[in-house]
């Protein structure tokens, strides 16, 4: 079972405060669809307008073609898994996972079917004569998308559901949901700001920001080609880091950029007429930029503090401006602190940002 | 230095002297004292001499004292679910963030601070004969006027009434904290569960509450068996001591008759009952528990 989720202009508002506008999003069929964003952006409060749990102040929400947005949470075809997992605390596994189909008044051995045959599905069978409180975060989990996958719904809602578990529980869980989500074909909306979650889960990511949707696309998309500022300081980690631009010549391909610090950079890269040349700056990715061999010529970079990941390590410095840089180096990198190094990029590999934010990239790319 | 934490000094005692002389002086000695004045002829003036169990025999055949058990037990048996019910029903009611909800919580809770002598002044005006409020609303009704007061049955039920009004406040609050307790996403999840009013009740506020219900209960039957003020103010145990609770014949043996010892005795009699009781309660909501 899965359907397409249509959202249209959609607008949410507390009081004076505008927390979502004109939101406009199609989701297709057995999409898995994540929305991504810094706290406040607004993500969870949407995915609740499309369970029910929020009232909508403008726009639409469809589900596989019929209006959602007018009907009781209840009625909508959607089920949730919420952060706090929200069992109820006096109910067994088994009744937890079986209240929405008594509530339906489905037969009681069809419910008994569904509950064994999705506790079997999680490996919690063993688990179903027992109260939540007598079970492991992990397992609560389990139990919480359980009771989801019984209502065999048309779209899955997931509020941030990995949040409560701990760093090992949350990758196995994270590799469980996309196996989930191969084996059940249906729609997904995973509400996470967790962009490991989001790049390893999605194959749609929606980024909100201040009220709208800043970038939908493949999460590699968003990763290398970030619509936005915001986007490209959002997704990846170390976050990007930028140098100010302080003047532009037209060049025979391209641009040559005056970068701060860095000096003159040519870049192959077509700016439209309209680009905002005030404030504009390039940001470069920890893993574009690399440690030149002693004597090589490139950009000297003053070793502040060197982070070992074991098999890559990442170098933070500064610029002789004083402008933060991040690269990566290979796990056996003898560098430390203190260090003075060189280090040099591909100038295709950099993304150019205008006055207002937007971004351009390397032609080749696009 | 951890280790001069960890050591146990007399001097320790020190801090929790105040509380233990105290607990002591007013509640382990008086209780132990009554024990055994149970046990001894006494009146007030003169010393004691060692009876035995002679003042139990006597308290247990007075017809009066029966009388008093009985109007009491019936007094609980009523009074008790009234106030958890209507306790339940309030709470629920005004368990909103609504300024009126607030106001009317306040109001609620208001009769709770009031001394038993203005609850019972407030009540004996509405009960009152002739000029009473409901003596006023039988008049304009064109019925008969009931002697509330002063009527077999009737008087038990007006001491029920005015304590009811008194008592709501404690059961309103302590279940009103329990509701606030219970996550809202539980009501979200029930939400998407598709669950009616009527199951959201029964399936997820009641049980969540359960242990609230149970404490409110059992401290309205503990405080509810001692039931005197009332009584002794609004008919005086009247008519025929068909309102007499078991602290009345206590209050009018040790100290109108003067016989300490018998009253004593009385005394522990109600002490082993609202323990029972108490127990029985607890008993009950556990044993459902594990089932």
């Amino acid at each position: 079972m899965s359907a397409p989720i249509e959202i249209a202009n959609i607008t949410k508002r507390y009081g004076a405060l505008t927390v979502l506008e004109d939101i406009t999003l199609h989701i297709e069929p057995g999409e898995f669809v994540v929305f991504l964003g810094p706290s406040g952006c607004g993500k969870s409060t949407l995915l609740r307008m499309i369970a029910g749990l929020e009232a909508v102040d403008g726009g639409t929400i469809s589900l596989g073609g019929e209006r959602i947005d007018t009907l009781p949470p209840g009625k909508r075809g959607v089920a949730m898994v919420f952060q706090s997992y929200a069992l109820y605390p006096h109910m067994t596994v088994a009744q937890n996972m079986g209240f929405g189909l008594e509530n339906l008044k489905t037969p009681k051995n069809e419910i008994a079917r569904r509950v064994q045959s999705a506790a079997e599905t999680l490996e919690i069978a063993h688990l179903l004569d027992r109260k939540p409180a007598k079970l492991s975060g992990g397992q609560r989990q389990r139990v919480a998308i359980g009771r989801a996958i019984v209502k065999e719904p048309q779209a899955f809602l997931f509020d941030e559901p990995l949040s409560n578990l701990d760093a090992a529980l949350r990758g196995r869980t994270r590799l469980e949901l996309a196996q989930l989500h191969q084996r059940l074909g249906a729609t997904m909306i995973f509400v996470t700001h967790d962009q490991v979650e989001a790049m390893t889960l999605a194959d749609r990511i929606v980024i909100l920001n201040d009220r709208r949707i800043e970038q939908m696309g493949a999460p590699m998309e968003i990763y290398q080609r970030p619509a936005t500022k915001f986007v490209a300081q959002f997704v990846g980690s170390p976050a990007m880091c930028f140098l100010p631009v302080t003047g532009m010549t037209d060049a025979a391909q391209g641009v040559t950029l005056d970068v701060e610090g860095a000096g003159k950079i040519e870049i192959d890269v077509r700016l439209p007429a309209g680009f905002r040349r005030d404030g504009a700056s390039v940001g470069i990715r920890a893993e574009d930029a690399k440690v030149l061999d002693r004597g090589q010529p490139g950009i000297a970079v003053g070793v502040k503090v060197v982070e070992r990941l074991g098999d890559r390590a990442f170098i933070y410095g500064t610029l002789d401006n004083g402008t933060e840089f991040v690269v990566e180096d290979s796990g056996r990198s003898t560098v430390a602190s203190g260090d003075v190094i060189q280090i040099g990029f591909d100038p295709n590999a950099l993304h150019i940002f205008d006055g207002d934010g937007r971004a351009y990239h390397h032609s080749e790319e696009a | 230095m951890a280790e001069s934490y960890r050591r146990s000094r007399w001097s320790n005692a020190l801090f929790v002297a105040p509380y233990l002389v105290v607990f002591f002086a007013l509640l382990v000695f008086p209780l132990f004292w009554g024990m055994w004045l149970s046990l001894n002829k006494v009146d007030l003036f003169g010393g004691g001499q060692f009876i035995g169990l002679r003042n139990y025999a006597r308290v247990l055949s007075d017809p009066v004292f029966h009388q008093a058990v009985r109007n009491t037990v019936v007094f609980v048996a009523v009074s008790v679910p009234t106030l958890v019910g209507l306790g339940l029903f309030l709470a629920l009611a005004l368990n909103k963030t609504t300024r009126g909800s607030s106001f009317l919580r306040g109001l609620y809770f208001s009769s709770s601070i009031l001394s038993v002598t203005i609850v019972t002044l407030i009540w004996r005006i509405v009960f009152i004969p002739n000029d009473g409020l409901m003596a006023l609303i039988f008049n304009v009704l064109g019925l008969e006027p009931i002697g509330f007061l002063s009527t077999k049955g009737w008087s038990l039920f007006s001491v029920g009434v005015a304590t009811v009004w008194w008592c709501i406040g404690l059961p309103m609050m302590l279940l009103l904290a329990a509701l606030q307790q219970i996550p809202a996403d539980l009501y979200e999840a029930a939400a998407l569960d598709n669950a009616g009013k009527w199951r959201v009740l029964t399936r997820i506020t009641l049980p969540s509450i359960k242990p609230t219900i149970m404490l409110v209960a059992v401290i309205q039957i503990v405080m509810q068996f001692q039931l005197f003020g009332q009584a002794l103010i609004m008919t005086n145990g009247g008519p025929a001591g068909s309102s007499r609770p078991i602290v009345m014949y206590i209050y009018e043996t040790a100290f109108i008759r003067w016989d300490v010892g018998m009253g004593a005795a009385a005394s522990e009699l109600l002490f082993v009952i609202i323990l029972c009781a108490a127990m029985f309660q607890y008993w009950i909501s556990s044993r459902k528990e594990v089932a």
